[in-house]
């Protein structure tokens, strides 16, 4: 097989789904930081979101399983923790997908701007923390519901 | 002692202090007042475990010898562990478990701020990365402080109580000694006793906030930091830690 470009390859990276939210791809998260042959090998680099969560080793595990569910063979995954991840890094297409799917995506007010369901602006801070490292807990006061918040950091 | 030895205790201090207090965060898990103090809880525990395989797999790195984060994790005994005793005492109640995560993450924002300048770029990066989870850390624990000190009358008789019991924990934050030293010198890590004034100031802050007084002592507990003499409670708490490689030993999911 001819060696896919790196366009190509991040076209692929685009259909593999974020283990926890998968209405967006690893590559509307931004984790995926680069994309290049060196030689025979195809070098994926990736920002893990939080330190300890525990998607970061499944989402290297997915990207490296449909790689070679595409024939590539010689893959290697490599962890870059510098510069750190933002939420800067979300594409606007993934910030779309996210609300849809009832998570307010993240702002750098430091909340979101409308609840995702009924897009009341009466909503207020639940819990700084969510149900997964990259989610807070909000709740809406005209719908009454609860929603998650993509943190901005 | 050599630059590398001095740099393995730094390491093994920070990450040690992540560990410890990781561990002790989530012996919480599925015990805490609300479901929503609950999953704070274990986020916060989350981070701090996540941060400790950033700084023990850097430990090793620089001793050399092939030890992985896990094996530095599981496989040491309590006088080779290198946190400041804080970490290590006992959860106590709801409010004293967030009293001493409110001493600790002060510092540690305080500490990370200055390491993201450090001269050693794997030390620079690691913080950069800490220091956004920690951010949230703090906004938590302060918050919670304020609200259980100025709270009810219960409340704030506990708060008291967990303050006056941990600041004697406290100083061992700010002492400094020959590693400090030769981290200064290589430009890697500050002397920690140049936080104590900004740590000083937030904590007056908050404290009037939270209408507690600190405690006038000045004696500070010391000893876990060295490894010279940790605490009774660290050897208990490793041996639910460590259990599972210690009767298994090379067990792998």
């Amino acid at each position: 097989m001819a060696q896919p470009s790196e366009q190509q390859v991040w076209d692929w990276l685009d259909t593999v789904p974020d283990p926890e939210i998968p209405v967006i791809s690893v590559v509307d998260l931004g984790i995926v930081r680069d994309v290049a042959w060196e030689g025979e090998t195809l070098t994926v680099t990736v920002t893990p979101t939080y330190s300890g969560c525990p998607a970061t080793a499944i989402i290297s595990m997915d990207i490296e399983t449909a790689l070679r569910n595409r024939g590539v063979r010689d893959i290697r995954v490599k962890t870059q923790i510098s510069p750190a991840w933002t939420t800067d890094w979300l594409s606007d297409k993934g910030k779309v997908k996210l609300e849809e799917y009832g998570i307010a995506p993240p702002r750098p007010a430091g909340g979101p701007e409308r609840c995702p369901r009924c897009g009341s602006k009466a909503v207020e801070k639940v819990s700084q923390f969510g149900s997964t490292p990259c989610k807070a807990h909000w709740r809406c006061t005209d719908c009454l519901e609860p929603f998650d918040y993509f943190k901005c950091i | 002692m050599t630059r590398d030895d001095a740099f393995l205790q730094f390491l093994l201090r920070m990450g040690d202090n992540t560990l410890v207090l990781g561990h002790r965060v989530s012996e919480w898990c599925g015990h805490a007042p609300v479901l929503e103090e609950d999953i704070a809880l274990a986020n916060t525990a989350l981070d701090l475990i996540g941060q400790t395989q950033m700084w023990l797999a850097l430990a090793g790195e620089v001793q050399g010898d092939g030890k992985s984060a896990d094996d530095l994790a599981f496989l040491r005994d309590a006088w080779d562990f290198r946190n400041a005793l804080l970490v290590e005492v006992p959860n106590g109640d709801f409010g004293r478990t967030l009293m001493r995560q409110f001493l600790f993450d002060s510092w540690h924002k305080l500490m990370l701020e200055r390491l993201k300048g450090s001269s050693d770029e794997r030390v620079a990066a690691i913080a950069e990365k800490a220091v956004k989870e920690v951010t949230y850390h703090v906004e938590r624990s302060r918050d919670t402080v304020i609200g259980l000190g100025d709270g009810t009358e219960e409340s704030h008789a506990r708060m008291q109580e967990a303050l006056d019991y941990l600041w004697p924990y406290v100083g061992e934050l700010f002492a400094s000694d020959a590693v400090d030293a030769e981290m200064v010198a290589a430009g890697i890590a500050p002397d920690p006793a140049s936080l104590r004034a900004d740590y000083d100031a937030i904590l007056t802050e908050v404290m009037a906030e939270a209408t507690l007084s600190i405690p006038k002592s000045g004696f500070a507990h010391k000893g876990g930091r060295d490894g010279r003499m940790h605490t009774e409670h660290l050897g208990h708490l490793l041996t639910s830690m460590q259990w599972l490689q210690r009767a298994y030993p090379g067990a792998r999911w």
